[in-house]
């Protein structure tokens, strides 16, 4: 386990590095460079003391040293190429930490409310029940998420007016995001949990229980529950990544200043140093969100062996 | 040894009374695989409703006589009517129109990314197993790396760098990780072929690998890899949606039915129908994608037959 976990963690940085180089070093092939567009009116000297400020005056393999170097000594991105004097660090502490309330909160909601109606929907297959999760799940997966944001805010922003339609600070304006954002998780795992118990069910061990007069609740609690969960727990990798870049969608269609939002911005600003800098953030997450999974998954199930054994 | 010779064997008799041969007509993997694929409603009905949808996308730009880019200022916004099927855009452009037309967009995106990640992650996933060993270990390695890149970053860097928004950069963003996961199913499969007898004689008998590989091996993963195209499809609309909302899609005249969706969100409380159609398109796509996949798995699972 110890030497699977360290191999894992080798694997995560020489990932890491490529992802970091890849994106560096495609972010300056772009044709001229990134204060170009923003320079050309400077005059010369200014121009110049720019180019000398975000280091561009430097060769591109040694400015990737210089960034490399910084972001491992002092988690330090640099500054931003669009708004002087922001930095890019600060911009996505203070994002990251919105989007987590926001993603965490959709997350824990996706799931527990997957799993319940995974649960329901296999209970009560071919009946009502089922064919209505069903449904939902597969309006999840049909709807683009910014059509659905769009719904959500009408129903109930402009026809009930429970909630505000944009904003961020009370809990009120995060219910709808919330909502939004969980679509996907709940989908998901409602879609996987009903197969993961349908084939639970019908296993031998369900009738022995059944057969020694264990009460159907405690066969569901410690028997089927149990064992149709461990799978559910692979699709978690996937399902954080859908609510991570979920969230430049929901963020921005809900006005909530978090990483999504900033990151699309950035984008559409075309604001270099925050581009490479946020890809590289949301890549060193992503990549250590899927060793926790894996991890997890290897703890959760003791049939699992995550080491091949000789 | 002495040499043999066609002499030395003599027939001595066969007799055909016809036991051999099965009373039943001979049906086939695939004509099995038909017959229980007609007999689901549901993946039948997604089937017809795909094909219908397929061919508006063909014939439907010509089906009104506006073009999808021509611009009438005296007919902004206009709900749905006879003379405009389904209503106008904010610059006066007939929406049927348009709608087939961002259609046609979105299904060649489709089609066109599932078919390269589907060709290239067949083939580089069957050459990662049927070589093994230090091959398989790197060549996995790779595609390790390259999944654990959240897939939607990629095609963002990729549409940001190329900065170019026509079919084909938008197409190779999107199909540059997406053959990884096909990569992976195919070669967990291939692992398995590889062990059987049929392979084992084929190496015998001095067929070179890649035959092997392009003659047995692939054929043999058919069902899975049809089953995987099916739900390819969608996904790549659906991040071509994704990409248009936020602002890396297809550029305007030219639409898509991301790009018709993301421009109506904007003012969908005064002109509903303008979000409603291209999203109800994208819907049906994805729903009769999703429920084809399904039943296709069903029929081509061979744990299902009989």
């Amino acid at each position: 386990m110890f030497r699977y976990i360290l191999k894992r963690f080798l694997y995560m940085f020489i990932t890491l590095f490529c992802i970091t180089a890849a994106t560096f070093f495609l972010m300056h092939s772009i044709p001229g460079d990134p204060l170009s567009y923003m320079a050309k009116k400077l005059p010369d000297q200014t121009r110049e003391n720019y180019y000398e400020k975000y280091g561009l005056n430097e060769s591109v393999p040694k400015q990737f040293g210089i960034f490399l170097k910084n972001i491992v000594t002092e988690f330090n991105f640099g500054e931003s190429i669009r708004y002087p004097g922001r930095k890019v660090t600060e911009t996505i502490v203070e994002g990251a930490g919105v989007s987590a309330a926001v993603g965490f909160q959709a997350l824990f909601w996706g799931v527990s409310i997957g799993i319940i109606l995974g649960v329901i929907a296999a209970y009560f297959r071919n009946r009502w029940p089922d064919y209505l999760i069903m449904f939902i799940a597969i309006l999840g997966v049909t709807i683009p998420v910014f059509v659905f944001a769009s719904l959500v805010q009408y129903l109930f922003t402009v026809k009930l007016r429970w909630f505000p339609t944009t904003g961020w600070g009370s809990w009120k304006e995060m219910v709808l995001p919330v909502i939004t954002l969980a679509l996907g998780s709940i989908a998901g795992y409602a879609r996987y949990m009903k197969s993961s118990v349908l084939e639970t069910i019908n296993q031998d061990y369900i009738l022995t229980a059944r057969a020694k007069g264990v009460s159907e609740f405690n066969i569901l609690r410690r028997h089927v529950l149990r064992n149709s969960i461990i799978p559910a727990v692979t699709i978690l990798g996937p399902e954080i990544a859908a609510v991570f870049t979920g969230a430049f969608v929901t963020e921005k269609m809900f006005g909530i200043p978090g990483l999504g939002f900033y990151y699309v911005n950035s984008i559409n600003d075309r604001d270099y140093t925050m581009i490479i800098g946020t890809t590289v953030f949301y890549a060193i997450l992503f990549v250590a969100v899927q060793l926790v999974v894996d991890i997890l998954y290897g703890v959760i199930d003791p049939r699992i062996t995550l080491t091949k054994q000789e | 040894m002495e040499e043999l010779s066609q002499e030395q064997f003599r027939i001595i008799g066969i007799e055909d009374n016809g036991t051999e041969h099965s009373a039943r007509k001979k049906v086939g993997y695939w004509q099995d695989a038909w017959r229980r694929l007609r007999a689901n409603k549901i993946a039948m009905a997604a089937l017809v409703l795909l094909i219908l949808l397929l061919l508006m996308t063909i014939i439907g730009p010509h089906l009104t006589g506006y073009s999808y880019e021509e611009m009438d200022k005296a007919s902004k916004n206009l709900p749905p009517s006879a003379a405009h099927w389904f209503g106008t855009d904010e610059l006066g452009r007939d929406l049927f129109t348009r709608v087939w037309q961002g259609g046609r967009v979105s299904m060649i995106i489709g089609l066109f990314s599932a078919a390269v990640s589907t060709l290239i992650g067949v083939l580089y996933g069957s050459i990662s197993a049927f070589f093994g060993g230090i091959v398989d270990n790197i060549m996995m390695r790779i595609v390790e790396i390259l999944i654990s890149i959240p897939y939607l970053i990629i095609v963002i860097l990729i549409s940001v760098i190329t900065d170019s928004k026509d079919l084909g950069t938008m197409i190779l963003a999107l199909t540059l990780t997406g053959w990884c996961g096909t990569a992976r199913l195919i070669r967990g499969q291939i692992l398995q072929l590889r062990e059987q007898e049929y392979v084992l004689a084929a190496e015998a008998l001095g067929v070179s690998p890649f035959k092997v590989i392009l003659k047995h091996l692939i054929p043999n993963t058919l069902g899975l890899i049809i089953v995987g195209v099916t739900f390819d499809i969608p996904g790549y609309i659906f991040s071509e949606t994704f990409l248009s909302y936020i602002g890396l899609g297809i550029q305007a005249p030219a639409t898509s039915w991301g790009a018709l969706a993301s421009a109506a969100q904007a003012n969908f409380r005064f002109y509903p129908y303008q979000l409603f159609l291209p999203s109800l398109m994208i819907a049906l796509t994805m729903l009769s994608f999703t429920l084809l996949g399904d039943g296709l798995r069903d029929a081509l699972d061979p744990r299902m037959r009989h």
